[in-house]
């Protein structure tokens, strides 16, 4: 009951706007994927070209093999949970969750009885005779994910389902879709500018920007090796070197900076706009310099954040280096005007190129 | 009240309020107060006015009652305005959903430009308009033999089709815009939502755009059916002779008789019978009285 979902080529324009540039990838069946990316990227104009609302300026969207061309969304095997719910006010609860069986001609015991289930699949019961508005948001939520399950659709689509709840509640929540997805084994497709979202839940993250993908991976991939700059800027945090890159041997360069010349691991097509990348938790504090990518710096701020600790520093030509460590309890904190080295491994600097070059194009 | 005063000071204020008062109380209210009065008086020679025979009596309104031909006038009345209602409602009904979610918002104000212009041409002056398109060798009869719809004229100002043609031209804005402002109102995702779900057209309408239109379409339906009942132009110059409408009773009563008090009687019952019609189908339709005061 799930089936795959692949995009080839796929452009949207909206006059002479590019919303959508270029977007190639394949979903596999079951899988949980998801877009990532600021407000405004197209995450949403994507999900409404697989539902079928709107058609592709170029592309083919194609579903468990078939192609959608021409395909209207009440033919295509989605359902689509939109980014405001639109829930019908006006029915009880169990007539939302059944309207879709109700199109298919379904008679009224079995809606209903079918409504029950879902509505204890989603943990609701006692809510089928209520109104939308008896709902709290979570609740509402789950009525949107039972109502989109009555259909029995191939692949899910979900629109940032959750970003009207509070942040309890979507760490709740967040668990349950998860649950859900398992146990209907239905692929869904989640859109999301919470990074934490999307790492936390997805088998894959498509990370996107400007309407371009900037990177499809695992959670850890995205988090571990950024693919792009902006990438590495907009999921977790990096400290960002401008430079150039003075040399290159295999997957390693060498970076020119003005804090001076760092070593680091190359991203895959880097232009010359470059830019080297650490994310603070891989800057480590030292009282002695150690070889290679060492930078002395001076203590100018420290974070205490609860799990971890975030020391601000900056280094002799006046740029902000930040280093996090966990918080265990024990770990020392230098005070501020503590003179330190900082250093970080090779292995974990990117050479990647710059965000600044993936800029809105207009389309041909 | 304050925020009145504040904003416009208590002279300005003050005279607001006092034309405002006097529209209410001696336009409105009082002239039909004073008929309310009269419609229970009889009516009476000059002289004996104030005399023994003037006290209050329910004849006037008996009348009505005990005249078959002026109840047979009331209800065909009232069933030709029903039928007017549910043709505009059948017109206004698919252009107010397709002007409030189809048609793009920068055309919109050319739209209801085109819509309302023929308001500014008098009633009387689109009444009689149809009286020329409508007439037996009149361009309407001309141009449908000419495209071949028909071969012989057809004659339009027999019964009540006439009157129902002018009725619906004057008033099926007063459908329109309440029923565009309610579909308005409705969020398109939720089209979206059950077009998603498999819903065909016909069922999106039905369950989720109606429904949300209902206050609009009730109220619309309101306007229509009274301003249809209580109309007396557009009878007066589109029926014909074997076709009457209440108000013509009424104002023969007045005008022709210069019976004021049995008119008045006529008058009252008019308004009495149709707000009780309308309540009747208010309750069938489900709708509340606050519903259409939204
Ligand atoms: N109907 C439209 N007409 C013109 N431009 C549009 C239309 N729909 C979307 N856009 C533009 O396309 C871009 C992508 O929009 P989209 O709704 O896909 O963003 P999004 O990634 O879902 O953002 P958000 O996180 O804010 O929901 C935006 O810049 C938006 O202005
Ligand atoms: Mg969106």
């Amino acid at each position: 009951m799930s089936a795959s979902v692949e995009l080839q080529d796929v452009c949207a324009d909206f006059g002479s706007f590019r919303a959508v540039d270029n977007v190639s990838l394949s979903i596999e069946a079951g899988e949980f994927f998801s877009f990532l990316g600021p407000s405004g990227c197209g995450k949403t104009t994507i999900l409404r070209m697989v539902s079928g609302f709107i058609s592709p300026t170029a592309g083919t969207i194609s579903i468990g093999g078939k192609d959608m061309r021409n395909q209207r969304p009440n033919q295509r095997p989605t359902a689509l949970i939109f980014q405001n719910l639109a829930l019908f006010p006006l029915m009880p609860i169990w007539e939302n969750i059944a309207f879709g069986l109700e199109a298919r001609g379904v008679d009224k015991k079995t809606r209903r009885k079918r409504a029950e289930e879902l509505l204890a699949l989603v943990d609701l019961p006692n809510a089928a005779d209520k109104t939308v508005a008896q709902l709290s948001g979570g609740q509402k939520q789950r009525v949107a994910i039972a109502r989109a399950l009555a259909v029995e659709p191939s692949v899910m689509l979900l629109d940032e389902p959750l970003s009207a709840l509070d942040l309890k509640l979507r760490q709740h929540m967040r668990a349950e879709l998860r649950a859900i997805q398992k146990r209907t084994n239905v692929t869904f497709i989640y859109i999301t500018h919470d990074q934490g979202e999307a790492l936390a839940m997805s088998d894959r993250v498509a990370v996107m920007s400007h309407g371009k993908l900037q990177q499809v991976a695992p959670p850890r991939e995205i988090y571990n090796q950024p693919a792009t700059g902006f990438v590495a800027a907009f999921v977790g945090e990096s400290n960002i070197f401008s430079g150039t890159l003075a040399s290159r041997s295999g997957d390693r360069g060498e970076f020119q900076t003005e804090s001076g010349v760092f070593k680091g691991r190359l991203g895959p097509d880097i232009g010359d706009g470059a830019k080297l990348y650490v994310r603070p938790e891989h800057v480590k504090l030292d009282a002695a310099a150690i070889n290679g990518n060492t930078i002395p710096v001076e203590v100018t701020d420290i974070a205490f954040e609860g799990n971890f600790i975030s020391i601000q520093t900056i280094d002799a030509t006046g740029r902000t280096v930040v280093s996090e460590t966990r918080n265990d309890g024990t770990a020392s904190v230098p005070d501020r005007g503590t003179k330190l080295f900082a250093s970080f491994d090779a292995d974990k600097a990117f050479i990647l190129a710059d965000e600044a070059k993936n800029q809105p194009v207009a389309a041909a | 009240m304050n925020d009145l005063v504040h904003r416009y000071g208590t002279a300005l204020t003050l005279l607001m309020c006092l034309a405002v008062a006097f529209w209410l109380v001696i336009l409105v209210i009082v002239p039909n107060l004073y008929l309310f009065e009269n419609s229970f008086r009889p009516y009476l020679p000059v002289q004996d006015m104030g005399g023994p025979k003037d006290v209050y009596t329910l004849k006037n309104y008996l009348t009505f009652f005990n005249s078959p031909i002026h109840i047979t006038v009331f209800i065909s009345t009232v069933l030709y305005s029903s039928i007017v209602t549910v043709i505009c409602f059948v017109l206004a009904y698919p252009l107010a959903y397709y002007l409030s979610k189809k048609v793009s918002v920068k055309s919109l104000p050319a739209i209801f430009l085109l819509l309302t212009v023929p308001l500014w041409v008098s009633e009387i002056m689109r009444s009689f308009a149809w009286f020329i398109i409508l007439s037996l060798r009149g361009p309407l009869n001309y141009l449908l033999i000419n495209i071949e719809v028909i071969d012989k004229p057809i004659r339009w100002m027999t019964g009540f089709r006439s009157v129902i043609i002018g009725l619906v031209y004057t008033y099926v804005l007063f459908m329109l815009f309440p029923i565009y402002n309610a579909i308005q109102s409705l969020d398109t995702a939720q089209i979206e939502a059950a077009d998603d779900l498999g819903a065909p057209w016909w069922r999106i309408h039905w369950r989720v755009i109606l429904p949300h239109a209902k206050p609009g379409i009730a109220s619309g339906s309101v306007m229509v059916f009274m301003l249809s009942a209580g109309s007396i132009l557009v009878p007066t110059l589109l029926a014909s002779t074997n076709s009457r409408w209440f108000t013509e009773i009424i104002q023969q009563w007045m005008f022709e008789s210069l019976d004021w008090n049995t008119g008045a009687a006529y008058a009252f019952l008019l308004l009495i019978l149709c707000t009780v019609f309308v309540t009747l189908v208010m309750r069938i339709f489900r709708v509340k009285l606050s519903d259409i005061a939204k």
